[in-house]
């Protein structure tokens, strides 16, 4: 009888690699198209392309006519590359995150006037889901949105707004900070408005006197501050997120 | 048929009745106005196409020059007719010289609006001929191919580049598709002009154009012919250019359209006058020309929520079916909306969900619905995407809807890839053939959460009926009671092409369509 052993647990962290029941098997399932003719040949190639990513013992497991030269695939492989883990530095905003409640305290104890912020769902773009989840009283999963929060005053412009008119409007309202949500990202339209947006404050001098924010499913942080934002929010970001970022920020910079 | 809901017959009167009256109360607004767009419709009808050197067409080019002029209250067919009796050229002459500055049709000499008429006659005799041999032509090739067994699968192309969408669209004829939807670019909905020619640039979707539906018309005809089955083509009536899309898809025939009484005013926040005036242009062609339209109801649920506000779709179904009915659009024409939206974490959902789409059936016995499938709470996981559509498919072989919009398990991602639609297409044809019967067979337990759900939802939208008949619509939409969403009678755009007719305004088309012609 084999000498009884547990399983291994021990990841190494410097060689990090998919997991699918054992460690390091490096196990992936990936389903891709190929514009060939489905048949043996058109397997061949799905198997090949896999074992060029770098996986070995590559297994097409299904594959599917989908008519007109196109063949449909489900392969696995067993990954042979690694990732160093322990070395990894992700861009995320650095501000702690404050309740309604203290927020609204904050801004009494810090601030001392009320904060104004300003958004709008910019460009074409007809998505106004994520804003009003931010700005509006009804909030998103059960936080409220900023329109709840005690010395904020919040304006939310709705959607297809063009990046001229959300600015007027900031300007005359003095705003604190500006928020901008994009959710269509097909070729790249975001990327383009966002741009121009920036643009847009440096040339009415505008870019240091508000912070500006954007947000939207496919937005990053990262992505914000590579386009000239000062900071981008994706995905189940709630009001408090946004607000505690705001004050804080505008506290270190003595915007008060 | 013995209702599985035990719905009271006498509600559903009571609810059809108040949508009547509020479709009948607002067509005496309709019927004193006119717009630009649905007089550029009456020259895409006369068969005027084309663009002037800066690119703008030749039906905006007239109308402008018209509406400059002050004109418009008139309408486009005195004033063609009017040119078409002075100078002896025909409707397409006659735009092509006023875009070359050649003429100016409001400083003719000017006859009277009968003698205009009788002119413009037989161009419009014209028109219905090119339409009716499209109508012909479906019926043909419907009895030659055939077509699939409802539930119709029905999915979405969107590359932004015809072509591209072309090739989309015929391996998703092969994967089994009854219906392509070419979905339209980004803002398109907002241009007071329909674009010329074929397009290859758009975001999220394609540009609706004459030469794209033809196009698009062509490649699946062909796939129609290689898989022995008519393929169905639906593109958007809706917008600022809803009816002279509409007419576009009557010329180049597309078989099913976008087509909403209200989804602009709410969701592109245009002028509402503007919206209803358009529509009911748009839905006279759209009926004259044996299109299925779809109204877009499920909308509601992307900014609202589905459990709490079921009643508010079912209450705008009943509006759209009425004023359909003022359009003369028959039953089978109707695609009335509605959707699988409720959060899928909610106890019972299912429950819920297939409580109404049967409530939908019943109540619209004879309407083709169209089922729209889950998009909000779909996530990247798109492994329970796949369930939630498959649950969403269930729900449409047990209830009989007409029109199955796949839902995408990519959805929350991008627009489909070709892939996506092939899984989805499989996973409907497996459960529609899995579970065919189902709905003969079951019924439902006496004052249950099934029954008890629809009759409640039943009875909150005949309250929400009587309360707009009383309020009227157009006020009601000020108030936010649709989707949440708030607009204001004169706000939002498209108002300026807004206009009073005078006393010797004409529109043969809409004589014509209306009546009987079918
Ligand atoms: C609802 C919806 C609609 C509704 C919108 C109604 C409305 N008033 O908003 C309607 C039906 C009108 C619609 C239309 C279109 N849609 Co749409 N839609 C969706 C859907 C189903 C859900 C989006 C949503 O509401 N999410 C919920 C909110 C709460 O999440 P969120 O936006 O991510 O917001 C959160 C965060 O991102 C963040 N956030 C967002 N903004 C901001 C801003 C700031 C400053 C901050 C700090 C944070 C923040 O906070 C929010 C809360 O946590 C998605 C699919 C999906 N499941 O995601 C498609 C989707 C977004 N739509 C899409 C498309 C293509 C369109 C159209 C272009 C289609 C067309 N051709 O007509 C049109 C848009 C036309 C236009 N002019 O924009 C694509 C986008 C693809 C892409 N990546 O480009 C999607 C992914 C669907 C798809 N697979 O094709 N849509």
């Amino acid at each position: 009888m084999a000498k009884c052993e547990t399983a291994n647990t021990s990841v190494d962290l410097t060689k990090v690699k998919p997991y699918g029941d054992t460690m390091n098997d490096g196990q992936m399932e990936m389903t891709f198209t190929l514009p060939v003719p489905y048949g043996d040949e058109a397997d061949e190639a799905a198997r090949q392309l896999v074992k060029k990513m770098g996986c070995e013992e590559p297994s097409v497991v299904y594959s599917h006519d989908m008519g007109g030269g196109y063949t449909f695939f489900v392969v696995y492989g067993k990954c042979q590359h690694t990732i160093d883990y322990s070395t990894i530095h992700v861009a995320k905003v650095e501000s702690e995150v404050m309740e309604r409640d203290e927020c609204g305290k904050f801004i009494e104890e810090n601030i001392g006037r009320d904060v104004i912020i300003i958004g709008a769902t910019t460009g074409f773009d007809a998505h106004t889901v994520g804003i009003d989840a931010i700005i509006n009283m009804k909030g998103f999963h059960g936080h409220f949105g900023l329109e709840r929060f005690k010395n904020v005053i919040s304006i939310n412009m709705g959607s297809q707004v063009p990046n001229e008119e959300l600015i007027a409007k900031a300007k005359e309202l003095h705003a604190d900070a500006i928020l901008v949500s994009q959710t269509v990202t097909q070729k790249d339209i975001h990327i383009q408005n966002l741009t121009e947006m920036v643009e847009l404050m440096e040339a009415e001098g505008l870019r240091d006197k508000m912070l500006l924010l954007c947000g939207g499913p496919r937005i990053s942080h990262e992505l914000a501050q590579e386009l000239g934002y000062d900071a981008g929010f994706g995905s189940d970001t709630y009001a408090e997120h946004v607000c505690s970022y705001i004050i804080t920020e505008m506290v270190k910079r003595g915007r008060i | 048929m013995k209702s599985k809901l035990n719905l009271d017959p006498k509600v559903i009167d009571s609810a059809r009745q108040h949508a009547a009256s509020i479709a009948n109360s607002m067509q005496e607004f309709i019927d004193r106005h006119t717009t630009v767009s649905t007089e550029r419709t009456i020259l895409r009808l006369l068969g005027i196409d084309g663009i002037d050197d800066v690119e703008t067409p030749l039906p905006n080019v007239v109308v402008d020059q018209i509406k400059e002029a002050g004109g418009l209250p008139r309408g486009v067919s005195y004033w063609i007719g009017n040119a078409m009796v002075q100078t002896g050229l025909q409707p397409q002459e006659i735009a092509e010289k006023m875009s070359k500055g050649e003429l100016d049709i409001t400083k003719l000499e000017t006859t009277s609006a009968e003698k205009a008429e009788a002119a413009i006659m037989p161009a419009i005799q014209k028109s219905l001929e090119v339409i009716n041999a499209q109508k012909k032509a479906r019926e043909d090739y419907l009895e030659r191919l055939g077509e699939s067994r409802q539930p119709y699968c029905y999915v979405i192309v969107a590359t932004g580049n015809i072509y591209e969408d072309v090739i989309q669209a015929e391996a998703a004829g092969r994967q089994g598709a009854d219906i392509i939807a070419v979905i339209r670019t980004t803002a398109q909905s907002l241009l007071d002009y329909v674009p010329y020619g074929p397009t290859t640039e758009g975001f999220g979707g394609t540009y609706a154009t004459q030469e794209n539906f033809k196009i698009m018309r062509k490649a699946l005809d062909d796939i129609g012919e290689e898989v022995g089955r008519y393929i169905r083509l639906c593109n958007y009536s809706s917008g600022l250019c809803m009816a002279e899309i509409a007419a576009m898809g009557a010329i180049e025939r597309l078989d099913v359209m976008l087509n909403d009484a209200l989804y602009g005013i709410l969701f592109r926040d245009i002028n509402m006058q503007r919206t209803l005036v358009d529509q009911y242009f748009s839905r006279i062609i759209i009926g004259y020309c044996d299109i299925l339209f779809n109204s877009g109801e499920d909308n509601y649920l992307t900014t609202d929520d589905a459990y709490e506000s079921a009643h508010t779709v079912l209450a705008s179904q009943l509006i759209n079916e009425q004023f359909a009915v003022v359009a003369n659009i028959e039953e089978w024409q109707m695609g009335l909306g509605h959707a699988f939206e409720m959060d899928p974490s909610m106890e019972n959902g299912f429950l819920y969900e297939l409580s109404q789409a049967i409530m939908a059936r019943e109540i619209f016995p004879n309407a083709s619905l169209k089922y729209m499938p889950p998009t909000k709470y779909m996530t990247g996981n798109i492994f329970k995407g796949h369930v939630q559509d498959a649950l969403f498919n269930l729900i449409a072989v047990w209830s009989g809807q007409s029109l199955q919009l796949l839902g995408m398990l990519t959805e929350a991602i991008h627009t489909p890839h070709m892939q996506d639609r092939y899984l989805s297409i499989e996973n409907a044809k497996y459960i529609f053939n899995n579970a065919r019967d189902i709905g003969s067979e079951v019924t439902f337990k006496d004052n249950g959460i099934i029954q008890k759900r629809a009759q409640f939802v039943l009875n909150e939208a005949d309250k929400l009926l009587a309360d707009i008949e009383e309020e009227g619509l157009f006020s009601t939409i000020e108030k936010g009671k649709f989707a949440g969403i708030k607009r204001p009678y004169e706000g939002g755009k498209g108002l300026e092409g807004v206009c009073l007719k005078d006393e010797q305004y004409f529109n043969p088309f809409i004589t014509l369509m209306l009546g009987g012609a079918k």
